[in-house]
């Protein structure tokens, strides 16, 4: 594939403005305007495909449901993809037979995006196509169904759909994230948990607090998040539904009650106690409320993370003198094994959506930075290069990862491709945003 | 949202434990002062109201709370829960307070500095608040008198990313409830 590098600048600076934009128009239209955050993306990929996505028919150009712009900014989101910028679109075709290929070609755009928006029965219809600017050839079309409202969620599937047809991996843009928002200063600061779309649109709050919220965890189907709050003076451990609010304190035991993770068949959940003045791992069921306790050491216990199978648990100990991570049996009195050997810090495992390999926090040459360990080969691969990078979480599709930075003296939020090679950064309005966590996919439609 | 369940779990939670931040005022706050007395930072200022069931304090013991209200905070190295030398007489003061008056209790709030893993960090701050706490029991308070909380690095004394301010955050504070 050929493309122009000098180009690849200004085009990207191009569509994190556009980005801004938009923001600022979700925050002048959506309930809460709380830590919008924005793409800047801070470095990209030498070999980005550039892709041309037109400007949709039916529909005015700009403004929070401008389809072929939430498309670009998918692709340009996942790294892979270098879009056009709107000025430099030869042609606004929206129909396939208006398209002249020779004009795509002398752009050096591999592919091609467009499509129409049209009022009908139950609400709107929009058509696209993509193609092939080589070749000409038509590679996808589908007609999808809407409403106005529904406009964004429509274009971020067809950015998955067209994601998933150009690199085989399905797209992860229909996907959320939530995420631990702070304003003001020690020692008065207001913590609230967020959810927003994956590409930071349209943030809204979960629930807020005058003391520390952290460790939110989605479950397996994406239809609660855990959290620990400290609202009643100690930590607490709640589950609550996104769509009503409704919520349950799940543990609140004498001491430490800290980093929920559901099991892959959402019934239990591993978690923290220090119910002897040190942290253990346990398992808590549910529905039975009944509590199965993994680990008993006298060290640091925390931050559990099921296996893919539900059979075993990884976890950051520093039973070893630092903390390393572990991996132990499920059930009641197993024994752990070490798993990380190298730097003298590795913790907070998460695993790949594969389960082939965990992302970490791992110490390297002075600084904390994010890295994944695979599970065959041990290798440690690091992946970020800033000072204090943590909270590492992958999309479902495992094509990138979402984690906490600073920016200067501020926490915000950045992503890295699984491969190291492409970062960006979402920068927020306001205060700190800490502790991303991505959602996972929603149920299939096709 | 329904912020019903949210107030009704705040209160739920309150009276479980004696508080040591100030507080913006705010519905679940307000409606549990009762409980909510000497809110400070120092976590000394009982002057605000009477203690539930607690009864009038002596003006001895006033006296000794407030000279404690200077002395209430055991600073730590890097990635240690081991009580400095200097601090050791903190301790010690706040000891011959709780075993002078047996019905004073201490909240032991642990915190820790900003780097590495949150989670982790929260174990960081039990580990000292533990040190404290046992520290305390040996020189005779009774483990009535003590609980603990660790807000690793979620609840940090001074803002920045620098030696200054970690070592200012990596700290227990002993916050007297009554």
């Amino acid at each position: 594939m050929t493309f122009q590098r000098a180009q690849a600048r200004p085009a990207r600076m191009s569509i994190a403005r556009a980005f801004a934009w938009f923001f600022v128009l979700a925050g002048s239209l959506a309930t809460s305007a709380h830590a919008q955050l924005r793409l800047d993306i801070t470095q990209g990929v030498r070999d980005a495909v550039p892709i041309a996505v037109v400007p949709f028919g039916g529909q005015a150009e700009g403004g929070p449901n401008d389809v072929a712009a939430v498309v670009a900014g998918d692709l340009q989101l996942s790294g892979r993809f270098k879009p056009l910028e709107r000025r430099d679109l030869v042609a606004r075709p929206t129909r396939g037979e208006q398209v002249r290929f020779e004009d795509w070609r002398l752009l050096k755009s591999d592919f091609l995006v467009i499509g129409h928006v049209a009022p009908e029965a139950s609400g709107l219809a929009v058509e696209f196509e993509l193609f092939n600017v080589q070749t000409g050839q038509q590679l996808l079309t589908q007609r999808l169904v809407t409403s106005e409202r529904g406009l964004r969620a429509t274009a971020h599937r067809i950015a998955d759909l067209v994601f998933e047809r150009l690199t085989g991996v399905r797209g992860a843009f229909s996907t959320r994230i939530a995420y631990v928002a702070v304003d003001g200063r020690p020692p008065s600061q207001r913590y609230r948990l967020m959810v927003a779309d994956a590409d930071g649109y349209g943030p809204r709050i979960v629930t807020e607090s005058s003391e520390p919220i952290m460790s939110p965890a989605w479950s397996p189907n994406g239809q609660d998040l855990a959290y620990v709050s400290f609202e009643g003076k100690a930590s607490a451990i709640y589950v609550q539904r996104l769509a009503t609010g409704d919520r349950r304190r799940v543990s609140a035991r004498s001491g430490i009650n800290g980093a929920p993770s559901w099991s892959p068949d959402g019934r239990k959940l591993a978690l923290t106690l220090s119910r002897d003045g040190n942290l253990d791992l346990y398992v808590l069921d549910l529905a039975t409320q009944g509590l199965t306790r993994l680990t008993s050491d006298s060290a640091i216990d925390t931050e559990p993370e099921w296996s893919r199978d539900g059979a075993s648990v990884y976890f950051t100990s520093d039973r070893a003198g630092s903390a390393q991570v572990y991996r132990v049996g499920a059930g009641s009195g197993q024994e752990a094994q070490r798993l990380t050997f190298t730097n003298g810090y590795n913790a907070r495992p998460r695993l790949s959506p594969d389960g082939e390999s965990l992302a970490l926090v791992t110490l390297d040459r002075g600084a904390y930075r994010i890295a994944t360990y695979d599970l065959k080969t041990r290798n440690v691969h690091v992946l970020t290069d800033g000072r204090q990078d943590e909270a590492p979480s992958f999309a479902p599709n495992g094509a990138i990862l979402i984690y906490a930075t600073r920016t200067g003296a501020k926490g915000t939020l950045a992503m890295v491709s699984a491969d190291g090679r492409f970062q960006q950064r979402l920068s927020s309005d306001s205060g700190d945003v800490r502790e991303p966590v991505w959602s996972p996919f929603p149920p299939l439609q096709r | 949202m329904k912020w019903t369940h949210a107030v009704a779990f705040a209160l739920l939670a309150v009276g479980l434990a004696g508080c040591s931040k100030p507080k913006q005022v705010q519905p679940e706050t307000t409606t549990q002062a009762p409980v909510d007395s000497g809110a400070q930072t120092s976590g000394l200022g009982s002057e605000n109201g009477p203690a539930t069931g607690a009864g009038a304090m002596s003006a001895a013991q006033q006296q000794a709370l407030a000279a404690l209200q200077s002395r209430n905070i055991v600073y730590f190295e890097y990635d240690s829960s081991e009580i400095r030398a200097d601090y050791l007489s903190v301790v010690a003061a706040h000891a011959a307070y709780l075993t002078k008056y047996p019905t004073a209790r201490v909240r032991l709030e642990g915190h820790a500095d900003e780097r590495g893993s949150r989670e982790y960090n929260i174990g960081l701050g039990e580990r000292r608040a533990q040190t404290v706490r046992k520290a305390l029991i040996l020189q005779g308070v009774t483990e009535a008198q003590v609980t603990t909380v660790s807000y690793g690095e979620e609840r940090p004394a001074v803002e920045g990313s620098d030696e200054s301010a970690y070592a200012q955050n990596r700290r227990v504070e002993l916050v007297q409830v009554q």
